[in-house]
């Protein structure tokens, strides 16, 4: 089991994979043969991956070695979320509709990333255009969870979350619209930040719904994900809502505290539908918490019962007018047909999966004469009281914490035959999306069966320092973190 | 409230505006579905939401640490820059030809 210790191994993490290669201890060839070894030897049973790129990432690897180490990332194998732009490389966003898409562009964070030194060894498994809490919505199947091969990873960054906890890579990309990062985070027990909407620029980012969408790291520990958020954050000619940082670094400001912090619970979303040992996981996170020196106080937030809700129509809404470029002519699949009409409907009753037209139609309706006024625009009115609700929290507390989700892993197929249970899953999630606040997920122990629980917490908007610092002091004092699905890392 | 499925009338509406052309077993499923979920979503209309402007955007006022004064979107000075080539571009295209898209008779 000597693969399993070392540099090379799959649970190294990147920061200290980075000093390993900065020493020369190990060369990125190796680095990345290593993570292309574990990938080969694991696919099979996680599929988290849509597409590899192993001929790519070595000859990547082979041209950075033979360079000075300068980036933060230099030499460290990672992957993306198969709906984030790579130029040449399929790009599918799980979706039959661009099953062959070859971007002529990198998005922002690709281009950045293998700036630093990065090499992306794949494209992840997510459900179709980021629609979904499973992965189950992929039009090339789900990915597994590496703690219960029987169970979802979570979704929709469901890919990126299982390569990450199978130990394949120590980084992955994810993107959350409603939760699609943390919630298969705490499902896989790895650490996902959501940023504050407009820490990271979205070109790149195939749309779902964009005043919510927002990329951010996927990795074993905060500090990783800190380093993977420093590298990507900033503004952007390309995308006007990405934020300008001023020479930021969060990896820098670790390690982190919780002395003195303020958080805030709102009990009153916890009265019903939480599994029981989720409950019981979160309770010693407060616990442990105010061991490290914060307070914890019960906070109201009196909109938030309302945020599924208001979600599925603002998101919906958005998704029909982004989903409405599939038509066939400029990319993506083509159904024959006599006319230009008959090709637009039967491409996208062709390329669409179910979930996808499901909110197509749903978005349309709500935008539709008649109904405009009744729900989107009454749902972007409660989504300002959700967004003044947690304005009014943060002048008492400094983080909200919640569990990032009601519930363990569930069994694949559980949930595809009825949207709207599958849509309850975002319940802790949706908040933070829309109030466009950043929030993580971190490992916080495991319910009775044994699948990993995720611990919640949200900051104010551009403070992703006071969550970061907290994750990491919550996180190196607990053992979570170090602990590993015992099916990989052999190999 | 109990959920009333969508009428057919109104799915098969709703499908036209969205360009998708929908089975008959699609636009049954379609209509309980979808008349169940806003069903649900609907109870954002028993909120008080007299005087509240909709938030259209989720952007918050400029990062602490940012120089740029304004909260809002970050503009780029309008200035030609270098875009796709024609080839580029052309290149996931269905169908093409003689440096154009090309389409279905349109009827």
């Amino acid at each position: 089991m000597t693969e399993t210790q070392g540099p090379a191994g799959p649970w190294t993490s990147a920061v200290a994979l980075r000093q390993a290669l900065a020493r020369r201890e190990i060369s990125a060839r190796e680095a990345c043969q290593a993570a292309l070894t574990r990938i080969h030897a694991g696919e099979p049973r996680v599929h988290a991956f849509i597409s590899t790129s192993g001929e790519r990432a070595m000859a990547r690897a082979e041209a950075l070695d033979r360079a000075p180490v300068q980036g933060p990332l230099h030499g460290v194998p990672i992957a993306l979320k198969d709906n984030i732009a790579v130029a040449g490389m399929r790009t599918t966003a799980g979706s039959m509709m661009l099953d062959s898409y070859l971007p002529p562009f990198d998005a922002t964070v690709t281009r950045r990333l293998e700036a630093a030194g990065a090499i992306i060894v794949g494209k992840t498994v997510c459900d179709e255009f980021a629609m979904g809490s499973s992965t189950e919505n992929c039009a090339f199947g789900p990915a597994r969870n590496p703690w219960a091969l029987d169970r979802a990873p979570g979704g929709t960054s469901g890919g990126s979350t299982a390569a990450v906890a199978a130990g394949f890579v120590p980084l992955a990309l994810g993107s959350d619209t409603g939760g699609s990062i943390r919630q298969p985070a705490a499902f896989c027990g790895v650490v996902g930040l959501k940023p504050t909407y407009g820490r990271v620029s979205r070109y790149g980012l195939i749309a779902f719904a964009s005043s919510l969408d927002q990329i951010g790291p996927i990795a074993r520990t905060t500090a990783d994900a800190a380093f993977m958020l420093d590298v990507i954050c900033g503004a952007d000619p390309e995308d006007a809502t990405a934020a300008e940082s001023a020479a930021p670094s969060f990896g820098a400001t670790l390690p982190g505290a919780a002395k003195g912090l303020r958080i805030g619970v709102p009990r009153h979303l916890l009265s019903s539908g939480i599994e029981p040992g989720v409950g019981a996981r979160f309770d010693d996170a407060l616990g442990e918490l105010v061991r490290l020196g914060a307070s914890v106080s019960t906070i109201e937030l009196p909109h938030s019962h309302l945020g599924i809700a208001v979600y599925y129509i603002v998101a919906t809404a958005e998704a029909s007018a982004n989903l409405a470029r599939y038509d066939g002519v400029r990319y993506g699949r083509r159904a024959q047909a006599a006319t230009l009409a008959e090709m637009y409907d039967r491409t996208r009753a062709t390329g669409f999966g179910p979930e996808v037209k499901r909110r197509i139609m749903l978005g349309t309706y709500v935008l539709s004469a008649g109904y405009h006024d009744a729900y989107y625009v009454k749902a972007q009115q409660v989504r300002a009281l959700i967004r003044d609700d947690y304005t009014r929290a943060f002048r008492s507390v400094d983080l909200v914490a919640l569990p990032t989700a009601p519930e363990g892993a569930f069994r694949l197929g559980a949930r595809t035959a009825d949207p709207l249970a599958m849509y309850l899953s975002d319940v802790f999630t949706v908040g933070a999306s829309l109030a466009g606040l950043p929030a993580v997920s971190v490992p916080a122990g495991f319910t009775d069966e044994g699948l990993p629980v995720g611990l919640q917490l949200i900051g104010r908007a551009w403070d992703e320092a006071t969550l970061i610092g907290a994750a990491d002091a919550f996180e190196r004092a607990t053992p979570w973190v170090g602990e590993h699905p015992t099916q990989f890392g052999a190999a | 409230m109990t959920p009333r499925p969508l009428a057919r009338a109104d799915v098969l509406h709703i499908a036209r505006l969205a360009r998708l052309d929908l089975s008959e077993a699609e636009v049954e499923r379609f209509a309980a579905e979808l008349g169940t979920i806003l069903t649900y979503v609907g109870e954002v209309q028993r909120v008080d939401t007299t005087d509240v402007t909709p938030m259209s955007h989720a952007a918050s006022p400029t990062p602490p640490e940012s120089e740029a004064p304004a909260a809002g979107p970050t503009w780029r000075d309008d200035h030609p820059r270098a875009c796709l080539d024609r080839s580029s571009a052309l290149a996931n295209a269905p169908d093409a030809s003689a440096g154009l898209f090309r389409v279905p008779r349109v009827r």
